[in-house]
């Protein structure tokens, strides 16, 4: 018997989203769609629908972030939604709270949604596993695990560009290994049937046996762009590397970080993308990440939009949500 | 098949029957806005009939402002038992619409749940001098203290029976299914 997937209610609509495994094409591009008319609520005077009038989210970070916390924060208010931003730091978690205390501490206040963003791969998928069954839970990124929103606005920014995923071949280049964001966006790339997923990046930043997900290894910059319609950079995350992975950010850069050289290699009409906060000078040159080619602030935009569809699919239980 | 009404009775699959009705909006809305500055007039279609009838409108009142269509989707009341549906269209809204008079146009009003989800919306896009309504058919039934100004034919239905307008092309009134 295969393992009931959770993020799905008894009718297959979706209840959490926790990471992009287990969902079927259908389930990704009903998100898509759904998110496209979120895209023009900025519009409106009143930058607001009145979806989720009514319903509570709340914000549940554990780890810094300032854009996935204040998109989703924008995307909830967006939707009418009240939103409860809890800083775990100051939190009743450091005076010795336990987690599964906190959570149903907070479910007696009548909350209606956790946004989850943990250092521990697998948080979110424990929460969803605890909470009260009126509660969707959503991974604002677990780890080195998995970021699936982040992956949504990716496929998102790309559909708006390219159209079809077939016949795309798309490149994501540097810190794969600690990367959550990178493993979300294979799993999409390849769940919405792109042509081509490469990976590249030093040895040492590339887990062993990532090609069992559907990619292509490659450790040479220029051999790894020829013919890229889309080019993923990630950032270098200091933060999380133990040891001895790179000799140097200058060498790494003179390896991997994207030029201008390095770009004329991939499609001339080939989209620059990056999750990030971005290293400038490490990752990737200044022309290139405010050049004509780059989609980065699309994507922080967009990531409103997505937010927004994943919520309302959630809290309403769409019956869209059916593959 | 016809569809009992006060007046004449109303003919279902029937495109010629429709262009009747829409010369009795026509005839209404001319009139209506006669009295307007001609820039001042906004006329918005409700997705997916009202904006169909509403382009028939359009193409004879020679108004100036662009056709704008409105997508309810996310202003439904049933939106937590029905859930979103994952192809709502955008709103497309070109103009300011505040002190503009705005003819608000659907094909069939019956509950007037969709109008008032319709004027929440407007007024989230701006302040207009006013709102009137034209539907293509008054079924009755209504829920709501809506009215319209201007109807195409008002009808009656036997209880369980449904009229839909399928379209764009041919624009024609069935019962139930397109």
């Amino acid at each position: 018997m295969i393992a009931k997937n959770i993020q799905l209610d008894e009718q297959g609509r979706l209840k959490h989203f926790l990471s992009i495994e287990g969902f079927k094409r259908q389930h990704l591009v009903n998100i898509l769609d759904a998110a496209e008319p979120f895209a023009n609520v900025h519009e409106q005077a009143v930058k607001k629908v009145p979806l989720l009038r009514g319903k509570t989210i709340v914000n549940l970070f554990f780890e810094a972030s300032t854009r996935t916390r204040t998109t989703f924060e924008l995307a909830a208010k967006r939707l009418s939604a009240d939103v409860l931003n809890i800083n775990i730091i100051t939190s009743a978690t450091s005076k010795g709270e336990s987690l599964l205390d906190m959570l149903h501490n907070l479910e007696a206040m009548h909350c209606d949604m956790f946004i989850v963003r943990h250092n521990q791969s697998g948080a979110a998928h424990l929460i969803a596993q605890h909470v009260s069954p009126h509660i969707s839970v959503i991974n604002a990124g677990d780890g080195c695990h998995s970021h699936p929103s982040q992956a949504m606005l990716d496929m998102f920014t790309i559909r708006r560009h390219k159209k079809e995923f077939a016949n795309l071949t798309v490149v994501i280049v540097g810190d794969i290994l600690h990367s959550r964001v990178a493993r979300s966006q294979i799993h999409a790339l390849n769940t919405l049937g792109v042509t081509e997923v490469r990976v590249v990046g030093p040895k040492t930043l590339i887990p062993t046996q990532i090609e069992t997900l559907g990619v292509h290894v490659y450790h040479d910059m220029q051999t790894a762009l020829v013919g890229a319609d889309v080019i993923i950079m990630l950032r270098l995350q200091k933060e999380r590397m133990q040891g001895a992975l790179l000799p140097s950010e200058n060498e790494y850069y003179h390896q991997y970080g994207l030029t201008e050289k390095k770009l004329s290699y991939a499609k001339s009409d080939a989209i620059v993308m990056h999750p990030g906060p971005i290293n400038r000078g490490v990752e990737i040159a200044s022309s290139i990440a405010d050049g004509p080619q780059s989609v980065i602030l699309e994507q922080v935009t967009n990531g409103i939009a997505i937010r927004m569809a994943v919520m309302s699919q959630t809290l309403g239980r769409s019956s869209g949500g059916n593959a | 098949m016809t569809i009992t009404s006060e007046t004449a009775p109303l003919e279902l699959n029937n495109p010629l029957a429709l262009d009747a009705l829409l010369d009795t909006m026509h005839q209404a809305i001319k009139s209506k806005i006669a009295h307007f500055e001609k820039e001042d007039v906004v006329m918005i279609g409700i997705h997916t009939g009202g904006f169909w009838i509403a382009e028939k409108l359009y193409e004879k009142l020679g108004i100036t402002a662009p056709l704008g269509s409105l997508n309810i989707s996310f202003y439904r009341d049933d939106f937590t038992k029905i859930g979103l549906h994952p192809e709502v269209k955008p709103s497309q809204l070109p103009t300011s619409l505040d002190d503009k008079h705005i003819i608000l146009v659907d094909d069939v009003l019956f509950t007037g749940r969709t109008v008032r989800a319709a004027l929440n919306e407007i007024f989230d896009y701006g302040r207009p001098a006013s709102v009137t309504l034209a539907v293509l058919l008054d079924r009755g039934g209504r829920e709501l203290p809506i009215y319209a100004d201007i109807i195409g034919q008002k009808v009656t239905l036997e209880p369980g029976q449904q009229i839909k307008l399928c379209g764009p092309s041919p624009l024609q009134l069935v019962q139930n299914k397109c």
